[in-house]
């Protein structure tokens, strides 16, 4: 029951707030603030309760909770929820990028306060779905359902950026280049539906019954295409990536942090949890490829990062670039790459959220993103700069931070199957170097353009980020608590692979070591 | 005729009297409100009196007429949307200035129509359901006289509305003459054995009845009349063109196909498949430039009849039950989305407010109309939560069964494209318009029970879309055979 109250309450807070909004501007935020907190100690609860040696792939075969009801059972649709350390350490992600998108918001957003705050958690409430959603239809229904309100936030709360197409343009783009390929996802999801009826004559969209549905290669081949797709352009990989820097650019703060620091990763639990484990064999033939467009994604995210002039899309250039990271750790499927993935995936999301929160704040204070109008802010402002110095470093990679241990056992993991995709993709460290020490350099050194000191951090914005510096200096420092709760499913996403190819099998994972 | 059979009929035979009744209160005395009610409480008759199926099974009346399950669930949609239509019709009327009772009169007859096209199994009930579902609306389409566009999209309906009913009788004909017999069952029984030219005149005769339907369902390329009589026709009217009128046709074509075996034609299939295609297309295409949102919706109709005959062409076990929900979840979609243009037309008497600058931050003035247009925007560009989702994803599932991956790759492409225009509509209104101050406008009482019906549409739309289980329990019972 639990689950489902962790996902109505962000609908709930969200109708408060957008009703309370006659109570004056104040109340929806509290209303939400007070939604997400309660949503982010729900989970942390759940953290310290749980069994979370169990996931439905691993020995024992059953989720550490579960909630089960018929929906549509002439169609074998049942409202499905469960819950692992995979789903449970994402949610807890989405709550607390939940909180930081409502405080960061505090200030930025005046108009219509209720109905912002009603698309914000009601996008927060979707994802947390799409993280406990077992049953394929429903989770293709959170999986569109929350593109609605982003899309709200872009197109009505979004800035008019100079030389951009405008927000509207931005949000349309976003919405049908996800939308339009989910579409693809719900064909592959009901051509499996079909073989698998065709196998045992009923209907089922549920994952346990969808599991190993015997099929020729070539229908698993086109049924895991459908899904890669729709992952791979929320992730976004390359080619496909083109809306993601628009949206970044127009996007309010809120929706930006949102949209980095957890829509993209709806797309790689999308790849662990169903695109790998429903089709495993095309998954592995799809592997170099998939790992090579990570590899793409890495250099290419990276290069055009460093030619950027407005803040926003830097941070966007970036996340493509670390989201390639992910692609790779995801495919190369040893138990390091995997755990790696989970690490990156959380201090990306607070790293690059914070980043965006960095960007809102500067803009609040300059009104201006282009990083050719700032330059010497470290002698006009006190605290932003050596916190925007601390986020930047996380990014680039620094020992002792997040990113760092996620980047380091990807690669280490990737390694020992494809070493040369591990060199190329190492690359993508030096290259973040040099566009993140480009960035300070351009936007905080140098002479001043201006000799007027600017206001600081408030106490709002002050604990927001001191928070946030903690708890990637937590993940840097000591992420044994996230391998404890990850294992387990990452272990079986990896015994998938191993099976698959033995060879790899008989690595012994570092990280299972240590935890010995 | 046997006590069960006259059962079966009642809501043909309440309809039947409300039109009675209507002509002679109207003849009595011309009065809005009593003559709206009258004709409102007729309808509502009819429609409880579609209960009776759960007592009387189904009925063969004569050879024309079968009261069946399906026939009922179609009855009921048509019914409801005529009572629906009646209801937006009485707010619009409020500020017309010549007479407005006739209305209902005309609503009634084509409503009378739609319901013996639902259950006809016979050509000659099928002909004459048909033409008593359209020649009505030649009156309603045109009924603001001094309106030029009005007059001109009633032209325009009745000369290609004629022209349709010609290929109709004419495909007919040339199944009779091969066939001999105008039941749909028998043509089933004795299609199976036709060879050599026999076997050439009745596929002409097929195309053309085809081509005859196609019209009706503004399929392209019979769609031209389509945003034309949409736009001149008052937004009621076009609610019920959109909705009442195509349903029915829809259903007696299915019916037609599974009892007359036309799936065994692969050559009509095709042809189909062609018009489906065609239809997705140049339905999602020409909406993209549209500033008027009831040309808006005509294009975005023949785009989602094109997505219907997906999961009709496919045919497979799922066809019916798809067809149902597809046309349930596109009924009550379409519907409020008329209400809305409606409810905002009506206070401006002759003219309607139909282009999107006129919908414009209205977010601002009306924040439940747009949030009931927003609904059902999305409901067309089915967006899970709401009902089209759930349509959507019925006609997928059968295209998918069937493996009809050509269609189904227009189908994904049309709905991407669809989306555009979707959400350009929707921004539009709320987009802060320079020139509009905040306020809530006061809801009109005259436009109290329309303002309550759209209400209710959009509470089912969200319904369909969160909880279709028991409508689609509904549906499978209301299956052919």
């Amino acid at each position: 029951m639990i689950l489902v109250w962790l996902l109505l309450i962000p609908f709930v807070g969200g109708f408060l707030s957008w009703q309370g909004e006659r109570f004056g501007r104040r109340f929806p935020r509290w209303v939400a603030l007070a939604t997400m907190s309660l949503v982010l100690l729900l989970s942390l609860q759940l953290w310290l309760t749980g069994d979370y040696t169990l996931t439905f792939l691993g020995p024992k075969g059953r989720w550490v909770e579960e909630f089960n009801v018929p929906w549509i059972p002439s169609l074998g649709i049942n409202f499905h929820l469960a819950l692992d350390g995979l789903s449970l350490l994402l949610i807890v992600l989405t709550g607390l990028i939940g909180v930081l998108a409502v405080a960061c918001s505090w200030n930025e957003v005046q108009r219509n306060v209720g109905f912002f705050h009603l698309n914000l958690l009601w996008n927060l409430g979707g994802v947390i779905g799409i993280f406990m959603a077992m049953d394929l239809f429903l989770f293709f229904f959170f999986w569109e359902m929350m593109l609605v309100p982003m899309y709200f936030l872009i197109a009505l709360w979004g800035h008019n950026a100079p030389g951009g197409k405008g927000r509207v343009f931005a949000a349309t783009k976003f919405f049908i280049f996800t939308q339009a390929s989910g579409l693809l996802m719900l064909l592959s999801i009901l051509g499996l539906v079909f073989v698998h009826k065709a196998a045992t004559g009923r209907y089922s969209f549920d994952y346990a019954d969808l599991l190993n549905t015997p099929m020729s290669s070539a229908v698993e081949w086109w049924l895991m295409l459908g899904f890669f797709v729709a992952f791979a352009v929320k992730m976004p990989v390359v080619p496909i990536h083109s809306w993601l820097p628009d949206a970044h650019s127009q996007a309010p703060t809120a929706g930006s942090v949102d949209l980095a620091g957890i829509l993209l990763k709806t797309a790689a639990y999308g790849m662990l949890r169903f695109g790998i484990p429903l089709f495993p064999h095309a998954s592995l033939a799809i592997a170099p490829v998939a790992m090579w467009l990570g590899v793409l994604g890495i250099i290419y995210g990276a290069v055009l990062a460093y030619s950027q002039t407005d803040i926003k899309r830097f941070v966007a250039y970036t996340s493509i670039s670390h989201m390639g990271f992910v692609m790779v750790g995801i495919y190369a499927g040893t138990e390091q790459a995997l755990q790696g993935v989970v690490i990156q995936m959380l201090a990306h999301g607070i790293s690059a959220g914070a980043l965006f929160i960095l960007c809102g704040e500067m803009y609040e204070r300059l009104h201006t993103r282009d990083i050719r109008e700032m330059g010497g802010l470290w002698s006009r402002i006190r605290y932003l700069p050596p916190i925007a110095m601390f986020f930047v470093a996380a990014s680039l990679g620094l020992p002792g931070l997040g990113n760092f241990v996620g980047e380091f056992l990807i690669l280490v993991g990737t390694y020992k199957v494809e070493p040369v995709i591990a060199i190329f993709s190492s690359s993508g460290l030096i290259l973040a170097a040099v566009y993140s020490l480009f960035l300070m350099q351009k936007a905080f050194h140098g002479p001043a353009k201006s000799p007027e000191k600017l206001a600081d951090l408030n106490g709002r914005e002050l604990t927001t980020m001191l928070s946030l510096v903690a708890i990637l200096l937590f993940l840097g420092l000591y992420p044994q608590p996230i391998f404890d709760l990850s294992r387990a499913p990452m272990a079986a996403v990896q015994k998938i692979y191993g099976v698959e190819k033995p060879a790899s099998a008989e690595i012994a994972p570092i990280v299972t070591g240590e935890a010995q | 005729m046997t006590q069960s059979q006259l059962l079966a009929l009642l809501p043909i035979l309440f309809t039947s009297l409300t039109v009675i009744l209507v002509i002679s209160s109207i003849a009595i005395k011309r009065h809005h409100q009593f003559n709206a009610t009258f004709s409102v409480i007729g309808l509502n008759l009819a429609l409880l009196s579609c209960g009776v199926s759960y007592w009387v099974g189904p009925q063969l009346v004569t050879p024309l007429l079968i009261v069946d399950g399906y026939a009922y669930f179609y009855m009921a949609l048509v019914l409801t949307t005529a009572l629906a239509t009646a209801t937006l019709l009485h707010a619009y009327m409020e500020g017309y200035k010549g007479h407005k009772e006739e209305v209902y009169l005309l609503l009634s007859l084509s409503a009378l129509g739609g319901l013996i096209v639902v259950c006809s199994r016979h050509f000659a009930s099928f002909f004459i359901g048909l033409e008593l579902l359209s020649v009505p609306l030649y009156g309603l389409i045109g009924y603001l006289v001094k309106e030029r566009r009005s007059l001109e999209g009633s032209m325009k309906y009745l000369v290609l509305s004629a022209v349709a009913s010609a290929f109709i009788l004419f495909g007919m004909a040339l199944i009779y003459s091969q066939l001999g017999t105008l039941g749909f069952a028998e043509i089933g029984g004795r299609i199976a054995g036709q060879t050599g030219n026999a076997r050439t005149v009745l596929l002409l005769g097929g195309a053309m009845l085809l081509i005859g339907i196609g019209f009706k369902l503004s399929l392209v390329p019979f769609h031209m009349w389509t945003p034309d009589v949409y736009e001149g026709a008052p937004a009621p009217v076009a609610a019920y063109l959109a909705t009442a009128s195509k349903v029915s046709v829809f259903a007696v074509l299915l019916r037609y196909f599974v009892e007359a075996k036309a799936y065994s034609y692969p050559e009509l299939l095709d042809v189909l498949t062609i018009i489906a295609i065609l239809s997705i297309v140049v339905g999602n295409i020409l909406a993209l430039q549209q500033d008027n949102i009831k040309r808006l919706l005509a294009y975005s109709s023949i785009a989602h009849f094109g997505y219907l005959l997906v999961a009709f062409i496919a045919g497979g076990p799922l066809a019916t039950e798809s067809v149902g929900v597809y046309l349930l979840t596109y009924v009550v979609t379409t519907l409020a989305a008329f209400g809305v243009v409606t409810l905002m037309s009506s206070p401006y008497g002759n003219h309607d407010a139909d282009t999107l600058w006129d919908y414009r931050g209205l977010f601002w003035r009306r924040p439940y109309l747009t949030a009931i247009l927003t609904t059902s925007l999305l409901s067309l560009a089915g967006i899970p939560l709401t009902a089209g989702f759930i349509g959507k994803f019925y006609a997928v599932a059968a295209g998918v069964e069937e493996r009809r991956w050509l269609l189904l790759a227009f189908l994904v492409g049309g709905s991407a494209i669809g989306l555009y225009y979707y959400l350009r509509a929707m921004v539009q209104l709320y987009l802060r318009a320079p020139w509009v101050r905040r306020y809530s406008a006061p809801l009109d009482w005259a436009q109290g029970t329309g303002g309550a019906m759209v209400i209710a549409l959009m509470v089912l739309m969200l319904v369909l879309g969160i909880f279709p289980a028991p409508f689609i329990t509904l549906i499978k019972a209301a299956g052919l055979n």
